[in-house]
């Protein structure tokens, strides 16, 4: 679960890791799954702690998918969009989720439930296609299946 | 009946993506009320994902299979009596008994779905640190001399021989040296290093200790894709209990060598695959490319001799120690030694991992073990080595399963996945995909990647619309050699391959 940002949490997580530059992309990690996303806010507080420049500290952000800089929905679906599921129709679940949920990949639904997203692998490549919802992984799923996975996320 | 019944359900990514974890509790529950005491054991997986998920039952000195199970099927399970051994429709038979798996050569992967991963006494019962020890015992040039001996390449993609890098590493004087794993498995139609992690995350701690002592490195570092959250649960709690039993950290067993491993988890960038980007990734950086030289080996992370190995690599190296590099060597054809765990996936009927020696055929890997495509229709296409692999044709498959045979021909092993293709697909759609994906993927460092693959999708698009079509195909095979004569690393330098490979074999899917 996701809690709202405060300088003193954000802090609490840089020490865990002592404010080392290093860490840097686990202490993103770290900032993304405890808010959710990265603030202007908690980049700037980052570049602070590490002693590194904001720009520094962008570049990192920047250079990695999973390092989001808005809100993402309440869920997020992750569609594998690699080879081994395109083999096994994921460019229609991709396009069947877009119609289902009324947006396109990379959107979040009007009323903040879901975020849509590609993914490339989930290693579950003998098992295709494969989504992931959150933190759990789906093998093996198919046009009904994945209407039930985005109902019960209130898509 | 008193006695308790010993039940496997996998913790596994791919039996838990199909229910592995509903239906073990719907067995506890089942088990409850039928006045049954069951064991529930969650081990790792056998590799055989078609079949999952894949419900053993302990019966005698035997192992039942049964699968592929769903939740729905847990009560008729019950009532065909499965936990005696009882006939049901998804009854298999005893594991070792399944031909997909008998008939494979198991060395690094002969422990997955047999023990339970996180059991330090199952891991030694089968054999488990038998290789740390002899280490440790016989000392360090005698581990590197075993690893040359045995032929053993890097298993990420590279197939640089493994005993040389450790060498290199060994002869560098430095007051701090270290072992990297790359556990950022970002091919598609790959999944044995997320095996191996989930299903005997041991083997690769040894693994890594055995390439620490043989080197003179106190630290390891594992990074691991972050796609991989099951994974990340599973090996960390590898690493505690290593720990806790004195196999990790200070003075392992009492002797004067100490190592401990540090778990780092990437962030969706596929380029930190490449071995540089993955050591600025690991620096806290953007994951980069490195100039290479000074190779890894000599300045690596932190600027410090490093190993970078793949997590398959580690994995195979405890036997090689515990029973000799020879024993090894006597595996495969010509110079490419040893086992390889393929990956069967994409459009295929029996998708899993099938370790082999080298030197079987394309088409035994895809007709025998695979059972030909999962939709029935005709094999088209396959990729063998991940996106930067090049596509195969249905009359090739005869090619033998070696690194050189595959050079050959201009294709790559790599890590051993196959993502095999029916007639329906569009080969110039995956053309363009492949330099899609180099342009989302690319690190942005070197001219002809970044702007290649963009440039790339756009001549591709006017190709299929066919506008100017012989010019711009011309233009697309100039671009090509350009990003695999100019590119920093394999992300442009092979990119390439797919899509000439596309282009050369399936050539009347760019003229429609």
């Amino acid at each position: 679960m996701t809690t709202k940002y405060t300088p003193t949490i954000a802090t609490e997580i840089i020490q865990e890791y002592s404010a080392a530059p290093e860490m840097l992309v686990q202490i993103l990690h770290a900032f993304v799954a405890r808010f959710a996303y990265l603030s202007d806010e908690a980049i700037r507080q980052i570049s602070l702690e590490l002693n590194l420049s904001r720009a520094d500290v962008h570049g990192v952000v920047s250079f990695y998918h999973d390092f989001r800089t808005e809100p993402p929905g309440e869920h997020i679906v992750k569609i594998c969009v690699s080879e081994s599921c395109q083999a096994m129709g994921s460019r229609e679940l991709t396009a069947q989720a877009e119609e289902k949920l009324g947006i396109k990949i990379r959107e979040t639904t009007g009323d903040g439930q879901v975020t849509l997203e590609p993914v490339y692998c989930l290693g579950n490549c003998a098992c295709s296609p494969a989504i992931m919802i959150d933190e759990n992984v789906y093998g093996r799923v198919d046009a009904s299946k994945l209407d039930g996975l985005i109902e019960k996320c209130g898509g | 009946m008193t006695e308790s019944v010993t039940v496997f359900v996998p913790n596994e990514t791919a039996a838990v993506s199909l229910g592995a974890n509903e239906i073990a509790e719907r067995i506890a529950v089942a088990a409850e009320k039928n006045n049954v005491e069951v064991n529930i054991v969650r081990n790792g997986s056998w590799g055989m994902s078609w079949l999952e998920p894949l419900v053993e039952i302990v019966v005698g000195n035997d192992r039942i299979a049964y699968g592929p199970v769903s939740v729905d099927d847990v009560d008729s399970l019950f009532v065909a009596g499965f936990l005696q051994g009882g006939e049901h429709d998804l009854k298999l038979g005893p594991t070792a008994d399944i031909a997909y798996l008998k008939t494979q050569d198991r060395w690094t992967f002969r422990r997955c779905g047999l023990i339970d991963p996180l059991s330090i006494t199952e891991f030694q019962a089968h054999g488990g640190f038998a290789g740390l020890k002899k280490a440790l015992e016989s000392g360090t040039e005698h581990v590197l001399e075993q690893v040359k001996t045995s032929g053993l390449r890097g298993r990420g993609g590279a197939g640089f021989p493994t005993g040389i890098k450790w060498q290199t590493v060994a002869s560098t004087d430095a007051g701090q040296k270290y072992i990297t794993c790359n556990a950022d498995e970002g091919d598609s139609g790959t999944f044995s290093d997320r095996i191996l992690m989930e299903s005997d995350p041991l083997t690769v701690i040894e693994g890594m200790i055995i390439a620490g002592f043989a080197v003179g490195a106190s630290k390891g570092y594992v990074y691991l894709r972050s796609e991989y959250p099951l994974t990340q649960q599973i090996f960390g709690k590898a690493l505690k209990v290593a720990r806790e039993s004195g196999w990790l950290g200070e003075n392992i067993q009492g002797s004067n060598f100490s190592f401990d491993i540090d778990l780092h988890i990437g962030a969706g960038s596929y380029v930190c695959g490449e071995e540089t980007a993955m050591l600025e990734s690991l620096e806290g950086k953007a994951g980069l490319i490195r100039f290479k030289p000074p190779l890894p080996a000599i300045e690596g992370l932190f600027g410090k001799p490093t190993v970078v190995n793949n997590v398959v690599t580690l994995g195979s190296v405890p036997d090689i120690v515990a029973l000799g590099g020879s024993t090894y060597d006597e595996y495969g054809v010509g110079r490419s030694k040893g086992t390889l765990a393929f990956q069967l996936a994409g459009n295929i009927k029996r998708g899993g991992l099938v370790e082999k020696a080298f030197g079987l055929t394309l088409r035994e890997l895809i007709e025998d073990w695979g059972g030909g495509t999962a939709s029935g229709r005709d094999v088209h296409a396959v990729q063998i080595g991940g996106p930067l692999g090049a596509y195969f044709s249905a009359d090739q498959l005869d090619t033998p399963m070696d690194y050189e045979a595959f050079a050959a021909v201009g294709g790559m092993i790599g890590h051993g996945g196959i993502v095999v293709f029916d007639d329906t697909v569009d080969m110039a759609e995956q053309a363009r995909f492949a330099m899609e994906f180099c342009a989302i993927e690319s690190c942005g460092k070197c001219t002809p990647c970044r702007i290649g693959s963009v440039r790339g999708v756009e001549v591709i698009d006017r190709i299929v619309a066919n506008d100017d079509r012989e010019k711009n195909i011309n233009l697309l095979n100039d671009l090509c050699d350009t990003m695999i004569d100019g590119s920093l690393c394999a992300m442009g330098g092979m990119t390439p391959f797919p899509v000439q490979s596309a282009l050369k074999y399936f050539a009347e899917d760019f003229n429609k």
